[in-house]
């Protein structure tokens, strides 16, 4: 069984298939991934599938968990670069992608993962602004 | 068989692994292109194959799929046969449900792979097995 490489890059975790992945080769990739954040402390998952000429139910189901474990991780998923033929054949075979960001390019996945990490910020200064005391002792 | 059809030769490919899922992929995907499918059409027919072959593959307990391009007089098609000898389908009404599943999937293999190909037909006996017949015609 292949193995798909997940590459570091700053904040960002990059992981472009380049293959036609066996169902094992996806289950494995969401290990690797979980593995990887928690490792890293990475804040942003980027999924490159520009190369899959096909997104069946199994690899889109992969992908929401992917998303899903990533959240519970405190990094978010961007899958970016589906063909546009996938794109209509994924809605036509009933995959929603449900809590799935997506991005047209790596560029615009990586801008994406900024600004939402920006927020982030923003809300925990606020927080910090709104109640000294408890920012006081979570430092 | 019937009358006006031309019958391509038909290739074969038995589906006892994850990775003859893969390779069911590509030989639908060959046969796809050599027919003249449209790019959305060869997607659509390939994605359907993927999901019809995982199916034969954890549902029926493996099996084998015959891929044929066919030609009606006035348009060239590929029909693809995927036979299992497992189980069978009890409740076929259920089973061609969206979101139905018995194997922890996300139940669009068989719905969904209905609606990506022009034609579906199915024939099934419980304890005797399953035989699906898919056709996508060129447009």
């Amino acid at each position: 069984m292949e193995r798909v490489p997940v590459l570091k890059i700053g904040d960002i975790l990059l992981v472009s298939i380049q293959l036609d992945m066996e169902d094992q080769t996806a289950l494995q990739l969401q290990e690797d991934l979980a593995d990887r954040i928690v490792a890293t402390g990475c804040h942003g998952v980027i999924i490159d599938i520009t190369a899959l000429d096909i997104v069946d139910s199994f690899v889109g189901r992969m992908l929401s968990t992917i998303a899903a474990i990533s959240k519970v991780l405190d990094a978010e998923t961007v899958v970016v670069g589906m063909r546009p033929a996938v794109a209509i054949t994924l809605v036509e075979l009933g995959l929603s992608l449900n809590g799935i960001r997506t991005a047209l390019n790596v560029e615009r996945g990586m801008e994406l993962i900024a600004a939402s990490r920006e927020e982030t910020d923003d809300w925990a200064v606020d927080l910090d602004e709104a109640d000294p005391g408890q920012a006081a002792t979570s430092t | 068989m019937t009358a006006g059809l031309g019958l391509g030769r038909p290739q074969t490919q038995a589906i006892v692994g994850d990775e003859d899922v893969v390779r069911v992929r590509q030989l639908v995907r060959t046969v796809a292109v050599a027919a003249k499918l449209s790019l959305v059409d060869q997607t659509k027919l390939v994605t359907a194959a993927s999901e019809l072959a995982r199916n034969t593959l954890v549902y029926g307990g493996g099996g084998q799929v015959e891929v044929t391009t066919v030609d009606n007089g006035r348009r060239q098609g590929v029909r693809i046969v995927f036979t299992d000898s497992g189980p069978g389908i009890p409740d076929l009404e259920l089973a061609l449900t969206d979101g139905y599943t018995t194997g922890g999937g996300l139940g669009l293999g068989l719905s969904g792979a209905r609606r990506l190909v022009d034609e579906f037909d199915i024939q099934t006996a419980v304890g005797q097995g399953t035989r699906i017949t898919v056709t996508k015609w060129s447009r």
